[in-house]
């Protein structure tokens, strides 16, 4: 177990280093980084200085060593576009971003592996198929058209929730009362709905799946009831459901941009999007090494708790 | 010799034949193709020219005289426009995933068929890729490069090479272990030939059926980056970025402004739904 754990780990490193790597260099491929800060008219000398200042004559191993070592220990050099510590901005935003993800995850989530069951038991039954329209609906729709048509209907038409920000009067400061959940529902609901499509599309697949092994028909023959070989065949289930679930995890955090520019959410997504449009190359870099590497870990632990709950993951 | 009368249904003949069953794959398929023909005979279809302004009808609601589905925010006949959208909307959910398949395949079944070091080299590259969830990559590759139509093809490519690679990287594992690969080299086939005429053939149907299944998330990714402004610019009809046009009307004509995303969920659900037929009529387990 130990030294799967440390082959896990080992394997997590390169891609670790790809993925810093890829970031890094994201900011080469629009061309020269500096055209977007200097002004037209900028001479020669004032371009020579410039460079200077931001490390970009050293050859790019050494731009890429510098940048990387400040970056592991948290800096992430300063927003162009507000002169802040891009570290501050990013933080302030992930805790935003996170308490969208999380709250999807704890409703929508469980919701979504339930339904999936649901259809896997009942194959090809009425229920399976309810379910699995609902499914295919939901990994099908542009979730930020949904997000815009909850807006309509919910803050236009019939103005009972808000469509804007995190909390009353625009507040970053969350907590946990009606107010503030008030805002969550539309962004939650709009930035799940794929991802619960896409969890309850596995669940049902991998339940059918299960239920037609030869240990179920065993379980059967030998006289157990429904609820214990329901038991068996969640417990077989749960590799996968946790494999999912990471994965729709990463996603949601991913894909936050479009749903967070839609509802002036204060996270991640939208920093993001702030930062394409001033050009901001820090904070995009940054932005983006944070959550690719938020998924690198998330996987790593999927990983590690699926040999957890199912030991024999470890010798494939 | 008489004929034989029995004679067993091939493999394609099976699957027309299941399809010939599924109505909803096949409607599915008839929506998709009635898309793509408005898409192509737009000019000629299309009632007004979808780029001619006309102020005092700005935000017309649907069924106004004139303009059957309304009018946009700079008074844009949107039926014209929807129609004219699928141009740009379609190429961008199609040929990002053709552009991969070509390529990923390549790599998945290079490194499949290959296997040691060279799969190593290219399944690992691919996991780095695999670290971004597929949204974030795009955005990030489109926003580091620039909007664009060429640009916004380049981000959507790179991000659905790694899937399509790992997909055609196990398929190709499994098929290589079959016998009748053992078969084909006692007989002296060379690698090419294997490769050629029995890996790739028995290869492409699934990788095939699992690239359908891209493309309407190809479509969703792509008229994402337009609504982001990271896709097509204005004044170019596209579904993506209309919608994001019209966003800011959603206070004044709510249910114009909601048509443009109707386009694209209607054209994604369609390829969803046939992908799942064609899998299932094809008979393909991944």
């Amino acid at each position: 177990m130990f030294v799967y754990f440390i082959k896990r780990l080992l394997y997590a490193l390169p891609i670790a280093v790809g993925v810093t790597v890829f970031v890094f260099s994201l900011v080469y491929l629009g061309g020269d980084p500096l055209d977007a800060v200097l002004p037209d008219d900028a001479t020669a000398a004032d371009v020579q200085e410039i460079k200077e200042i931001y490390g970009f004559d050293k050859p790019l191993p050494v731009q890429y060593i510098t940048w990387l070592g400040r970056a592991i220990t948290g800096d992430f050099g300063t927003s162009i576009g507000t002169g802040q510590p891009v570290a501050d901005e990013i933080s302030r935003a992930i805790v935003n971003t996170l308490i969208l993800a999380i709250c999807s995850a704890l409703t929508g989530f469980p919701f979504a592996v339930f339904l999936g069951t649901l259809a896997g038991y009942y194959h090809g039954q009425r229920a399976d198929k309810i379910v699995s329209g609902f499914a295919i609906t939901g990994v099908s729709v542009p979730h930020y058209w949904l997000a815009i048509v909850l807006v309509i209907v919910f803050s236009v038409e019939l103005n009972i929730l808000p469509s804007l920000g995190m909390g009353p009067g625009g507040s970053e400061d969350w907590t946990l009362d009606w107010a503030h959940a008030k805002h969550l529902i539309l962004p939650v609901i709009g930035g799940s709905i794929i991802s619960m499509g896409i969890i309850a599309r596995s669940m049902r697949a991998a339940v059918a799946e299960i239920l037609n092994q030869e240990f179920v028909r065993a379980l059967r023959s030998k006289g157990l009831s429904e609820s214990r070989i329901a038991y068996h065949v969640m417990k077989n289930a749960l590799p996968s459901i946790l494999g999912v679930v990471g994965l729709e995890i990463g996603s949601l955090m991913g894909g936050s941009i479009l749903i967070e520019t839609i509802f002036s959410w204060p996270g991640a997504g939208f920093l993001l999007n702030e930062a394409i449009f001033r050009r901001d190359l820090p904070v995009l870099q940054g932005t983006i090494l944070v959550l690719a590497m938020f998924f690198v870990i998330l996987n790593l632990i999927v990983d590690i708790s699926q040999t957890f709950v199912d030991k024999r993951i470890i010798r494939t | 010799m008489s004929a034989n009368i029995n004679k067993p249904r091939t493999y394609w003949q099976s699957v027309r034949s299941r399809l010939r069953r599924d109505p909803v794959t096949l409607s599915c398929a008839g929506i998709i193709i009635g898309i793509v023909l408005l898409s192509i005979f737009a000019p000629l279809i299309a009632p007004a020219n979808p780029y001619d302004a006309n102020m005092l009808n700005r935000l017309a609601p649907i069924g106004s005289p004139g303009y059957p589905l309304g009018a946009d925010e700079l008074g844009r006949d949107m039926l014209s426009r929807l129609i004219y959208g699928g141009r740009i909307s379609l190429i961008m959910g199609l040929l990002p995933v053709f552009l991969a398949l070509l390529i990923g395949a390549s790599c998945g079944i290079i490194a499949g068929y290959v296997g040691g070091r060279t799969n190593m080299l290219i399944m690992r590259t691919m996991d780095i890729f695999y670290a971004f969830p597929s949204v974030m990559l795009a955005i990030a590759i489109s926003g580091a490069i620039g909007a664009g139509i060429e640009n916004g093809l380049l981000s959507l490519t790179l991000v659905f090479i790694p899937p399509i690679t790992r997909v055609s990287e196990s398929i190709t594992v499994q098929i290589k272990s079959l016998d009748f690969i053992d078969a084909a080299r006692a007989t002296g086939a060379s690698n090419s030939r294997i490769i050629l005429s029995h890996i790739i053939v028995n290869a492409l149907g699934p990788i095939f059926i699992y690239c359908t299944s891209l493309v309407s998330v190809s479509i969703i990714i792509a008229s994402g980056l337009s609504f982001l402004g990271l896709g097509v610019s204005p004044p170019e009809a596209d579904w993506g970025l209309m919608l994001s046009t019209l966003r800011q009307s959603i206070y004044v004509n709510p249910w114009v402004c909601a048509l443009p995303g109707v386009m694209i969920f209607t054209t994604s659900l369609c390829f969803n739904l046939m992908s799942d037929g064609l899998r299932s009529a094809m008979d393909v387990k991944m």
